[in-house]
Order: C-alpha cells, then sequence, then structure tokens
C-alpha cells in the first residue's frame, strides 16, 4: 500500500506560491499533536526509564543499559518470547493460508451464498476479544460441559484444552476465529481490483483455474499477502488480551510471563518494576520492528524476481 | 479447474458454474465462525443452574433469557448500564475525534505540499510498529504523572490517534478529491478550510464513513488500555466490566455470576455486529479502496 501510494502521492499534490507552502500543516497539525502527545512521547519516556534503576536505599540511579542485560539474560523472558516465536511460526501461516483459500473460493464466483459467507466469515471480525475469549473459555472448559459433552458424544479421549500443554493451541484457535475473515476480506478486496484482461490472456493460453490462482491471481495480490502478514506478525508478538482474559479460566496453565506482553505488563502492575518493564517493552518493540521489516523485505524481493 | 479442461477465468461472467463441493466447505468455515455466536445465544437463555448441567450447544431447561437480561441491566445498582454509557461515551468522542483527525490529517498528505513531508511518513510508519506494551506502560506513567488517570480522558486521547485512519484516507483522497477543482476554488479565492468543509468533506465521505467503522470497531473492542488506566470501575467500559464479572465468578467466595457475563457479552456484541451489518456497503468499499493502492 505504502510504496506506490508514496509515489502517488508524490505526482499528486502541487506547490502553492510563497507563504502557503505551510497550510498543509494546518490540516495535519491537530493529528501530530496528538501523536506526538500519545505515541512519541511514551517511547521516549519508555527509552529514557529503561536506562535508570529504582533500589529500596539511594534511590533512582542510572544504570545505562544494565537493564537490557539482565533482559537478555533472564530465562523469563526468553520462555515468553519463545513461545511467542512458535505461535506466530505456527497460527499465522494457518490463518492466511485459511484466509487466502477462502477468499479465492469467494473470487472464483462458483459458490452458493458466497455474500452469506463472506458477511458470517467476517463477523468474528466485530467481537470484542474479551467476549471472543471468554465464549471459547467456557466453551473449552469442562465447568460448562460443551468440550466435555462432545467428547463424551463421540467417545474421543481428547486434551483438555485449558491444559498447560494445549492452552497455547487453544489460544491460536481463538486468534484464528478473531481474524481470519478479516484479512480474507482483506485478500478478496485486492482479488477484486486484478484486471480482467489478464484472465483472458491467461485463458487463450489455456491456463485452467489452479493455474490462474498460482500464477496469476496469488502473484498480483502479493502486496496484500505481505501487509496481512507484518500486522499478524506484529499481532502475534503483542498477545495479551486473549491469555491474560483466560488466566481466570486456566490459572494454572497461563503463568504471568505467558507472553513478553504479559510479563512487561505484570512487571509494572503486579511488581512495580517499571524500569526493567520498560526495557523488556523496548527490546520487543526493536524486535518487532526489525521482524516486520525482514517480512516486507522478503516480500518486495519476491515481487522483483516476479 | 482440471475437470474438462474448461476455461474458468475466475469472476468473470454468469457462466461459471456453481461447485457444491467448494459451497460445503465454506459451509463449514462459516459454521465455525458462527458457532461460538450461536452458543452465545443459547446459553443467554439458561438460568445459572441450567449453564453447567444441560448440553451446551442446544437450548433447554427454563427460558431464562428476558430474567437474564433484567438481571444484567439491575446488578450492583445498573452498574452494566453506566458502563455501556462510558463505552459510548469513548466510541463517539474517541472514534469520531480519530476519524476527524485522519480525515484532516489524509488531506493534507493527499493533497498538499508542505515541508517535513517525507518526515511525517517515516515517523507515523514507525510508530506503527512499536508494539502497544512498549507504549501502555509509560503512557500510564506519563498519564498518571499529568493526573489523568481514572479520568475518561485517559481512554479517549489514547483512542484519537489512527495510522491506519490516516493512511486509509490519504490513499483514498488522492484519486476522490480532484487537484483541479481545488485549484478551481483558489482562483475564485475560497480560502483552504472553506474548500474543505463545502467541497473536499463531501468528496472524502466514503473513506470517512469506512474510517470511521474500524475505528468505532477498535474503541467499541478497547481492553487494555482501559485496564491499565482505569483502578475503579466507575469509568469501565463493557469489555473491562465484564471481565471483571468473570473473575469474580472465578474468585472464591466471590458470587458466581456465569449468566450475567454470559448475557452481558451478548448485549455487548448486538449493537457494533447490527452496526456492522446495516453498514456493511461502506466497510466493503472502503476495504476496496485501501487495497487499490496496494
Amino acid at each position: 500500500m505504502t510504496t506506490t501510494s508514496i509515489v502517488t502521492a508524490r505526482r499528486g499534490p502541487f506547490m502553492r506560491r510563497g507563504g502557503a507552502r505551510w497550510t498543509g500543516w494546518l490540516f495535519l497539525a491537530p493529528f501530530m499533536i496528538v501523536f506526538l502527545l500519545v505515541l512519541v512521547a511514551p517511547v521516549v519516556y519508555s527509552i529514557y526509564l529503561s536506562l535508570f534503576r529504582e533500589q529500596l536505599i539511594g534511590g533512582t540511579s542510572f544504570v545505562g543499559l544494565e537493564n537490557y542485560a539482565l533482559a537478555l539474560g533472564d530465562p523469563k523472558f526468553w520462555d515468553s518470547l519463545g513461545r511467542v516465536v512458535i505461535f506466530l511460526l505456527v497460527q499465522v501461516p494457518i490463518m492466511l493460508v485459511i484466509a487466502l483459500a477462502a477468499s479465492l473460493a469467494i473470487d472464483s464466483a462458483r459458490l452458493h451464498l458466497s455474500s452469506f459467507f463472506r458477511i458470517a466469515i467476517f463477523l468474528p471480525y466485530a467481537v470484542p476479544a474479551v467476549v471472543a475469549t471468554l465464549m471459547w473459555g467456557f466453551m473449552y472448559g469442562t465447568r460448562f460441559g460443551l468440550f466435555g459433552n462432545i467428547t463424551d458424544a463421540f467417545g474421543l479421549d481428547l486434551p483438555a484444552p485449558l491444559s498447560s500443554n494445549w492452552v497455547l493451541a487453544s489460544i491460536g484457535n481463538i486468534v484464528t476465529w478473531e481474524f481470519v475473515g478479516y484479512n480474507m476480506l482483506i485478500f478478496y478486496a485486492a482479488l477484486r481490483v486484478i484486471p480482467t484482461d489478464l484472465y483472458e490472456a491467461a485463458s487463450l493460453d489455456g491456463a485452467g483455474a489452479f493455474r490462474t490462482v498460482w500464477s496469476i491471481k496469488i502473484p498480483a495480490i502479493r502486496g496484500a499477502i505481505v501487509i496481512a502478514a507484518i500486522f499478524s506478525v506484529i499481532g502475534s508478538f503483542q498477545l495479551f488480551n486473549e491469555p491474560n482474559i483466560l488466566k481466570t479460566l486456566a490459572p494454572n496453565a497461563i503463568s504471568t510471563y505467558f507472553t513478553p506482553n504479559m510479563y512487561a505488563y505484570n512487571l509494572s502492575f503486579s511488581g512495580q518494576q517499571f524500569n526493567y518493564s520498560a526495557a523488556i517493552a523496548i527490546i520487543m518493540g526493536l524486535i518487532t520492528v526489525v521482524i516486520a521489516y525482514v517480512v516486507q523485505l522478503s516480500g518486495s524481493r519476491k515481487v522483483g524476481r516476479a | 479447474m482440471p475437470r474438462g479442461g474448461r476455461l474458468a477465468p475466475a469472476g468473470t461472467g454468469p457462466t461459471t458454474r456453481k461447485s457444491v463441493w467448494l459451497t460445503i466447505i465454506m459451509a463449514l468455515l462459516a459454521g465455525y465462525a458462527l458457532l461460538p455466536l450461536f452458543w452465545l445465544v443459547v446459553n443467554s437463555t439458561k438460568t445459572q443452574r441450567d449453564l453447567f448441567s444441560t448440553f451446551g450447544l442446544w437450548f433447554s431447561g427454563d427460558f431464562a433469557l428476558w430474567d437474564n437480561i433484567v438481571q444484567t441491566l439491575t446488578y450492583d445498582d445498573g452498574v452494566f448500564l453506566r458502563w455501556f454509557g462510558n463505552t459510548l461515551l469513548y466510541v463517539v468522542v474517541g472514534a469520531g475525534g480519530a476519524t476527524f483527525l485522519a480525515t484532516l490529517g489524509g488531506y493534507a498528505l493527499a493533497k498538499f505540499d508542505f515541508p517535513g513531508k517525507r518526515a511525517v511518513f517515516a515517523v507515523v510508519l514507525g510508530a506503527v510498529a512499536v508494539p502497544g506494551a512498549a507504549l501502555a506502560v509509560p503512557t500510564f506513567l506519563m498519564f498518571s504523572q499529568m493526573g489523568l488517570t481514572n479520568t475518561p480522558w485517559s481512554i479517549i486521547l489514547p483512542s484519537l490517534i489512527s495510522p491506519f485512519g490516516l493512511f486509509l484516507v490519504w490513499a483514498f483522497a488522492v484519486d476522490a478529491v480532484p487537484t483541479e477543482i481545488l485549484e478551481a476554488a483558489r482562483i475564485d479565492g475560497a480560502g483552504e478550510f472553506r474548500t474543505f468543509f463545502t467541497i473536499s468533506a463531501r468528496l472524502l465521505a466514503p473513506g470517512f464513513v469506512t474510517v470511521l467503522l474500524f475505528t468505532i470497531v477498535a474503541t467499541w473492542n478497547n481492553y487494555f488500555l482501559p485496564l491499565i488506566m482505569l483502578s475503579e470501575s466507575t469509568w469501565y467500559p463493557l469489555t473491562v466490566g465484564l471481565n471483571a464479572w468473570n473473575a469474580q465468578a472465578a474468585t472464591a467466595g466471590g458470587e458466581a455470576i456465569y449468566n450475567l457475563v454470559i448475557t452481558g457479552s451478548l448485549l455487548t456484541i448486538v449493537p457494533i455486529i447490527v452496526a456492522f451489518l446495516f453498514l456493511q456497503r461502506y466497510w466493503q468499499s472502503g476495504l476496496a479502496a485501501g487495497s487499490v493502492k496496494q
């Protein structure tokens, strides 16, 4: 979205004479003022905090990068980071493949009731994470019996979804449920604007539907796929709401350092370790930026090759 | 399709034959999407006792939906209605304000050249990548020093920024507002703000509505921020309130009000789902507008 648009934006506007050069700022200023207050200032403050340490004796002192060194040697931090990495390596591909397949199915015009499917599958996106997690959490739970009912009815001996071995997969299911339809619509919107003469050319060459999907449709929406992947990766690193809410229902399976975000939160609000927490948040921010950049880079390199 | 080598270019006409198998597979996916919502509807008709003792995916026992709704709305002196009102406040001021700021800013980026424009792009894009965790704690500490925690401002101010909305309006405005019209207005001597409110705003309306829908969902569903900012239930939005009810039910000695958690969840999602169904024309065209630019 961004690269092409920057080009368009550069072409679109026009220079005005004299003092009018600053007119654009009058429109942009309200956004930028609030932006500086609620986004830039906290980042700067966070970096500042991460360089200090509060001690019982001697008060707050400057410690340089010591908090960062501490975090890199902290097994709890690595444990939480490892968990979200597993999560993103498994959940993100599954969700994006399902979303892509569903968008291709809707775009193929071979479905009955396709607008019903489009809306039904997208609907969970409008459900708050809190409600989504509570619903799935109750359904998973042994107390409300639904999961037990089903395993009994089919004579299965399935593991409990909220046991410590399976809770990450159960969270993956909740997140997939929430966002598969959203990603599907992103892909579908991109598919709709592929010029039809490409299809005509392909069919003249005798390409079948699968060939058309593989050689025309998927390359044509690569930009959308890369953006969806970046947002999903960022979302995985920020995983917080679902495990934090599910913790009430599965207190033994979800620790206070289940994800880096939960660790940073609990360090601050249960442990009062604001400086250490800020360092962990900054590390996560840096990792996220690097990974998002790598995803974007590998995506655009493929575009270059195509 | 390999079948018969028939040419089936996607979406290109009424000649494409419908596939029953594809429809069945999609129906499974739709069933997966709707299952928890169905479960929610079924279980909000049950009493606390029936919740534990009857099969979860069908109606049984007493039909207690109305009792549950009345109980949800009146429990604890009607705190649910208070949370509902708070949520509305955050949505109207937060999402409305965010959309307004994003529209003005996106318009500026699309239709004006000004010093520092490239820097704005870089900074806003960079900020999108910074995870919420990196911001939440320092934002909380900053706000608590400014005396803003435990006030509606602590929720509203951060909701006012939607980088996604800014980019969407910008992508939309490049084509939706023809530069020639703006030049003509300038030649006629109209001021920039007058031009914006009389001409451009109307042309930007579809983009505006799309951003509004997405910011409404974001603020209606906001959980992390209010959880951190608010320590008293007075200013809770519905999401944090529902979680507090659930936590209360799980605490030893706390009153088990699972039926209220479930009915409250249903009441929380009904307005937003209705809004989505009625306004689907807008969000679907808005998503398309965003993707044209890719």
